[in-house]
């Protein structure tokens, strides 16, 4: 048992003691009997009421605390049914004699009592473990989220790829003017893409591929011969609907993992096309490489491109849950395909 | 006395670079012979033991293998006549290396390169290549700044997750439908061989898919030395080590019949006490 844990117990064990306490004092105001014994009844049955109610539910969800559904009923019924009857016993042999309280009253209000107590203070803990455990939940997801924004930026601005492209600016600006023009306005639109990246939620596939074409071609810049491209995106797909940089960690990766390690480079290959699908058509969206593959890097692929798989991956399930997938597939007889498929979706201004 | 004119070697993957880097060399050196450049960590030690220059420009990252397992690969392949050449490592962003390099002889330079810094690094050259040079660059200071490096978390390899903290006691080897469990009490030696590596014990051999790299991050050092880039020895496992005429080491084992040669880079670890 943790720390918490031990706190929360011992602190609902407090509550619940001084809950007891007015239980006794409002009987023994309205004439049920000697403060006493309405005391140790109350405290009795609310105390072992609180054992079986309290240890049990963290014995059966030791991480948020509370069972749900028809396990947390029979939980609260036991502890009460439990408290009733042990309470009651306890009770009994301190007032040293049952016969002296109305049998068939006294046992029936008692165990009214009980009941409301009961489900009453249960619901009370409840209610205050859900609130705790959602701001707990927030807090979390809201640290996740940050620190994805962080990361993803900060794989996009990798410093080795962002220092490699102003090396060779450098030496083209002095050679060859105007590919270092087009160099710099490839590299200020990728440069745009990825910073403003996280404001807009979608964009038309034409500027998807415009923006792997601006990765793209300052790649083609630095590894001349060795990286060859083609991005084949149908005429009627342009204006389908994609989140922003979606294909971008993909592409990365079969440079970072497929083609820089080969000496002699490689040829990359995005493609769009469609497929039919249950609920409508869907989206194909595919990065071929002639890399070194999966093979080579398996099976332990580096942090980065772990995160680069696992951000896509979430980005799919969060606007398509099951219906959007990533598949990695080793080609024959070298290189990888990442394969991403999600629903079609025109963008609506697009198409008007 | 006039020096021959000093030759070099450039190995850098990106095309453009390589070309502005002899470029500048030109002007910063205008007596340095730059015999080839590659582009690629292999044909960078094949054209270094070729052309035996007596400088060399080496990228950190390149295809085949990166800049320090190729000079970690020269400094064991390089004929013992000729002096080792004077090492210039270049790199756009490793600021692991950058710290590295910092305490040490051998110069670096950071990408973009620029022609003042280049002046500096080209003087440092100029000034170890001569012969009254006291503190001429040699071999030993060479390959302590190599150790250095290749043990520096983020430069040779990526910084291993820090899940593996605990120490690996077992090693799972496949061999048709098995999986093997290995103590790793009992095994002698690890040795990498292309894909794999081999997992040595007295009396057999497996073979698993964990790079040396990752796997010697989770064994015990003082338990298992890294003898050679690709070999990982169990330190109480070594009888004896014998130096042979073209000086290099070699180990005998207790329990296995072969001899394990040793890395000049790692001859450190072998004194009499």
């Amino acid at each position: 048992m943790q720390p918490s844990d031990v706190r929360s117990l011992l602190r609902h064990g407090l509550i619940t003691v001084v809950f007891c306490c007015a239980i006794a004092l409002a009987l023994t105001v309205s004439g049920q009997g000697a403060w006493d014994i309405q005391l140790v009844y109350s405290l009795s049955i609310g105390l072992v009421s609180w054992l079986v109610i309290d240890l049990g539910r963290m014995v059966l969800e030791p991480d948020t605390g509370w069972p749900h559904g028809w396990r947390g009923g029979v939980l609260i019924a036991t502890g009460i049914v439990s408290g009733y009857a042990l309470g009651s016993y306890i009770g009994n042999a301190y007032s040293g004699n049952a016969q002296q309280l109305p049998q068939q009253h006294g046992n029936v209000s008692t165990l009214i009592i009980t009941i409301v107590a009961g489900v009453g203070i249960s619901f009370f803990f409840y209610s205050r473990a859900k609130a705790e455990h959602l701001q707990r939940h927030m807090a979390q997801a809201q640290r996740d989220a940050t620190e994805a924004q962080l990361k993803l930026l900060e794989a996009q601005l990798e410093p080795h790829m962002l220092f490699n492209t102003l090396a060779n600016l450098r030496v083209l600006v002095a050679s060859d003017t105007p590919r270092a023009l087009d160099m710099l306005d490839h590299l200020i639109a990728y440069l745009r893409a990825t910073l403003g990246g996280a404001r807009a939620t979608q964009h038309p596939l034409a500027d998807e591929f415009a923006r792997l074409r601006d990765y793209l071609e300052l790649m083609a810049v630095r590894m001349g011969p060795r990286l060859a491209y083609q991005l084949d995106l149908p005429e009627g797909l342009r204006s389908a609907s994609v989140p922003p940089l979606l294909l971008q960690p993909l592409v990365e990766n079969a440079i970072r993992h497929g083609l820089e390690p080969q000496v002699g480079g490689g040829h990359i290959t995005v493609r769009a096309s469609t497929q039919p699908g249950a609920a409508g058509p869907l989206l194909v969206l595919e990065v071929l490489d002639t890399g070194a593959g999966l093979g080579a890097t398996a099976p332990t692929p580096s942090p980065g491109s772990h995160f680069g798989l696992a951000q896509v991956r979430e980005r799919l399930a969060t606007l398509h849950g099951a219906a959007g997938t990533l598949d990695l597939i080793a080609l024959k007889p070298i290189g990888t395909s990442a394969r991403v498929v999600f629903p079609l979706k025109n963008l609506a201004s697009a198409t008007a | 006395m006039t020096l021959p004119a000093p030759r070099a070697l450039i190995a850098e993957d990106e095309p453009l670079l390589a070309a502005a880097l002899q470029q500048a060399l030109a002007q910063a050196w205008p007596a340095l012979q730059v015999l080839a450049t590659v582009g690629d960590g292999l044909s960078a030690v094949r054209q270094a033991l070729a052309l035996r220059p007596e400088v060399l420009f080496f990228d950190i990252r390149m295809p085949g293998q990166s800049g320090l397992d190729a000079a970690a690969e020269l400094a064991d392949a390089w004929p013992a006549d000729t002096p080792f050449p004077a090492l210039v490592f270049v790199t756009a962003y490793d600021q692991y290396a950058v710290q590295a390099f910092e305490a040490q002889a051998v110069d670096y330079l950071l990408k973009p390169v620029q022609a003042a810094r280049l002046q500096k690094t080209v003087q440092k050259l100029q000034l170890a290549l001569t012969p009254q040079a006291p503190a001429a660059i040699n071999l030993e200071s060479t390959l302590a700044q190599l150790r250095n490096l290749l043990a520096t978390p983020g430069v040779a390899a990526p910084a291993p997750a820090a899940a593996h903290t605990a120490p690996l006691t077992v090693i799972q080897a496949s061999s048709g439908n098995q999986i093997h469990l290995v103590p790793v009490a009992e095994v002698l030696y690890f040795e990498a061989a292309d894909k794999y590596v081999r997992v040595l014990t007295a009396g057999r051999e497996y073979l698993i898919r964990t790079p040396l790299k990752e796997l010697a991050a989770q064994l015990d050092a003082s338990e298992f030395w890294q003898v050679h880039r690709g070999t990982l020895v169990r330190a109480s496992a070594i009888a004896s080590v014998a130096r042979d005429e073209a000086g290099r080491l070699h180990l005998a084992l207790r329990g296995r019949p072969e001899t394990l040669a040793v890395s000049r880079l790692y001859a450190h670890l072998f004194k009499a006490m």
